[in-house]
């Protein structure tokens, strides 16, 4: 058994999908389940899920693309960093190409700004060690599976006694912005297909309440197309069966309380903060900001930029689409002025966005 | 965007070096013989018709698994013939050099060039040698062109898929981006892999001697992937063209790393593959004569041309489903040859 060829068998992925028709035959109304996760969202696109389902299940994409829903002002703030003297900025490659107001990562490497693709926050720590004379700036993008390793490079870095190394916080938490989007009439969620990543570091108690209190069924679920195919066949039975709790599909990697071992360290380094999500706004609580204590590692506050008010692109449906209220086709800008060369919006960039996956994979 | 600056991903091999060869460098040298959209120019000439092409190599790192960019430049040059199936007769080596660059190394990879060479039964017939002061160049740069001979009435190019063709591949794919980026990035991998870095000559005058009736084109996946190439295929013929996921030859660490850093293995290039595309009634033949020879032991039939179309390109993927192809966009992996 080698953990992957069996979840991508043919056969058992076939099976799985007829058990969601015959489980979904016996539906009054259709079902919109999302899947939060950005990794789901281009698993489905890759392996062509969407074409197996059937009609009755309709599958919306959620906010779990870190980059995506990074506001604009952040990216400009990247690009300030960029620009000053002196700075190695390090971030992982998907922020490179992402456009801010006026310009991104991408460009200004092309301008000279020494910007560094690293693939361990742990590189970024050593760069800073190797050129003690250089500020080196990490991007802290993304949701609870990497902000513990960012929390660990922090670490890591006070222990080395490092005066150069620092991080500009804008990582997000998954469950509260979910709620506000179950909350929402327009989009009708009848389920979630919980990130399988996020899940092992905050486990899968981190959803009751939306099932409990809010009524909406969970299903934490992996990333290959048999693991999506038998979670949307759990979600489904419990439409059928009108119950509504969070169950484990990905039970090879998450349990119910998670890892208890990264949640101390987020709880170490970072404070929960409000956090601003492009598309959907400020929502209190839904961020990580770094605490007091390792106040010397946080780029905002000891290596101040200016950066000017943020632009958001004219035209542009990525907040919609991170909303799931529209899908990437539905924007006038799709394909058209908005590519992969010349991406508009967020959702175009990021290896786990909408727009990207659509694009790359079509419909 | 500012559409003043070079990007990387302009040297992807993608859909932004498309752009720049279209708008910019096509347009403003035209009237000179260009390659265009085959890997080599065809020249008309009263004893037969010459094939010319040209490459640079700048890889990063110089040495990795399976090779060096001595061999990768000799290679690559040399299969850029054979995919218009010529016999190559000659190359050309410009060297650009760092100032500091290792002297040991050069000769490793001067060795690697006459190796390759002597492997491809290609003469290296003139050469240039530039060194640039330090920072100004990245170690080693080295350009190869080539010219090469090609046999009356042969006629490969990437407008002749027809509908009914099979598309083959003479093995697995992906290994020598793979190769190229675990060193680089140093990954610690329990099984190395290494680059296919190969010339295709030999195989290819095989193929050619047996059917070249039935082989409408050749092409060598190179950057950007076998999805890159068979996307251009397809809008050079006209066609669409369906994969069959199943069916691609995939070394297994070369899945895993790709998993790993989220990277699609039909967009990862290969130096030591060819894409035959070839009349259905000879793709069992072709296959068989591939499997016999020591580059193709891994050959497999990956796709057909389904239909007349506008350069539509297709895969059932390894669990039914079906999705689009496109071509690389922006860069995957920098500086891979």
């Amino acid at each position: 058994m080698d953990y992957a060829d069996e979840f991508r068998n043919r056969e058992i992925v076939r099976g799985l999908a007829a058990r969601i028709a015959r489980l979904a035959a016996s539906l009054e109304k259709p079902l919109t389940f999302m899947e939060v996760c950005g990794t789901h969202t281009m698993s489905i696109y890759q392996y062509g899920l969407r074409s197996l389902l059937p009609p009755e299940v309709k599958l919306i994409s959620g906010p779990g693309c870190p980059v995506c829903v990074t506001p604009v002002g952040y990216v400009d703030r990247a690009v300030a960093y960029a620009r000053r003297p002196g700075t190695i900025l390090a971030t992982f490659g998907d922020m490179l190409r992402v456009p801010g107001s006026f310009s991104s990562l991408m460009e200004e490497r092309a301008r000279g700004a020494d910007v560094r693709i690293v693939y361990s926050t742990l590189d970024a720590v050593a760069l800073a060690a190797k050129h003690p004379d250089r500020q080196v700036v990490f991007l802290g993008v993304g949701f609870e599976t990497t902000a513990p390793t960012i929390a660990g490079s922090i670490l890591t870095a006070a222990r080395q006694d490092l005066k150069n190394y620092f991080v500009v916080a804008a990582h997000k938490t998954i469950p509260v912005p979910m709620q506000v989007l179950s909350s929402d009439p327009d989009l009708g969620i009848d389920g979630y297909l919980c990130p399988a990543h996020v899940s092992t570091v905050i486990g899968g108690d981190a959803y009751r309440f939306l099932a409990e209190e809010h009524g909406v069924p969970c299903v934490v679920t992996g990333f290959e197309p048999a693991d999506i195919l038998q979670g949307l066949a759990m979600l489904v039975a419990q439409k059928v069966e009108c119950r509504s709790t969070v169950e484990i599909q990905y039970r090879r990697f998450v349990t119910r309380e998670g890892n208890r071992q990264a949640q101390k360290l987020l709880a170490e380094v970072f404070t929960p903060t409000d956090s601003a999500w492009r598309g959907i706004g400020v929502i209190p609580e839904s961020g990580l900001a770094i605490a007091e204590k390792y106040a010397a590692f946080d780029a905002e506050k000891t290596l101040p930029v200016t950066v000017e008010e943020p632009q958001e692109a004219t035209g542009c449906l990525c907040g919609e689409v991170l909303k799931g209220k529209a899908a990437p086709c539905d924007c006038p800008l799709f394909g058209t002025a908005c590519t992969p060369e010349e991406p508009v919006g967020a959702c175009m960039v990021s290896s786990e966005g909408s727009c990207a996956a659509a694009y790359k994979y079509g419909e | 965007m500012d559409k003043d600056l070079i990007l990387l991903g302009h040297g992807s091999g993608g859909k932004l070096s498309h752009q720049l060869l279209e708008q910019l460098i096509i347009p403003t040298l035209s009237g000179t013989p260009l390659a265009g959209q085959n890997d080599a120019a065809l020249l008309e000439h009263e004893r037969g018709r010459l094939a010319f092409t040209t490459d640079s190599y700048v890889v990063d790192p110089v040495f990795f698994p399976g090779g060096n960019i001595g061999d990768l430049a000799i290679n690559g040059t040399v299969n850029d013939l054979a995919m218009v199936g010529a016999q190559p007769l000659a190359i050309s080596v410009g060297l650009i050099l760092e100032e500091g660059f290792s002297r040991a190394e050069l000769a490793e990879i001067l060795a690697a060039m006459r190796r390759a060479a002597d492997r491809a039964g290609v003469t290296i017939a003139t050469g240039d040698t530039k060194v640039v002061p330090r920072g100004k160049a990245d170690r080693i740069f080295i350009n190869t062109s080539g010219i090469g001979l090609v046999p009356a009435g042969l006629q490969l190019g990437g407008a002749n898929a027809r509908v009914g063709d099979k598309i083959l591949i003479n093995g697995t794919i992906g290994d020598h981006g793979i190769a190229v980026m675990s060193r680089r990035e140093g990954l610690e991998l329990e099984t190395e892999i290494h680059s296919d870095c190969a010339a295709l000559n030999g195989l290819t005058a095989d193929l050619l001697a047996a059917e070249v009736e039935l082989i409408h084109v050749l092409r060598d996946p190179t950057r950007g992937g076998i999805a890159t190439t068979l996307k251009e295929i397809a809008l050079q013929s006209r066609v669409s063209i369906t994969l069959d996921e199943a069916t691609l030859p995939l070394k297994a660490p070369v899945r895993g790393v790709c998993t790993l850093l989220g990277l699609d293995p039909l967009y990862v290039a290969n130096e030591g593959k060819v894409l035959v595309v070839v009349a259905a009634t000879a793709a069992e033949r072709v296959l068989e004569r591939l499997r016999r020879h020591p580059l193709g032991s891994d050959a497999a039939i990956i796709g057909e041309v389904t239909a007349d179309g506008n350069g539509r390109v297709e895969m059932e993927t390894m669990v039914g489903g079906l999705r689009a192809v496109e071509m690389l966009s922006g860069e995957q992996l920098p500086r891979i040859c």
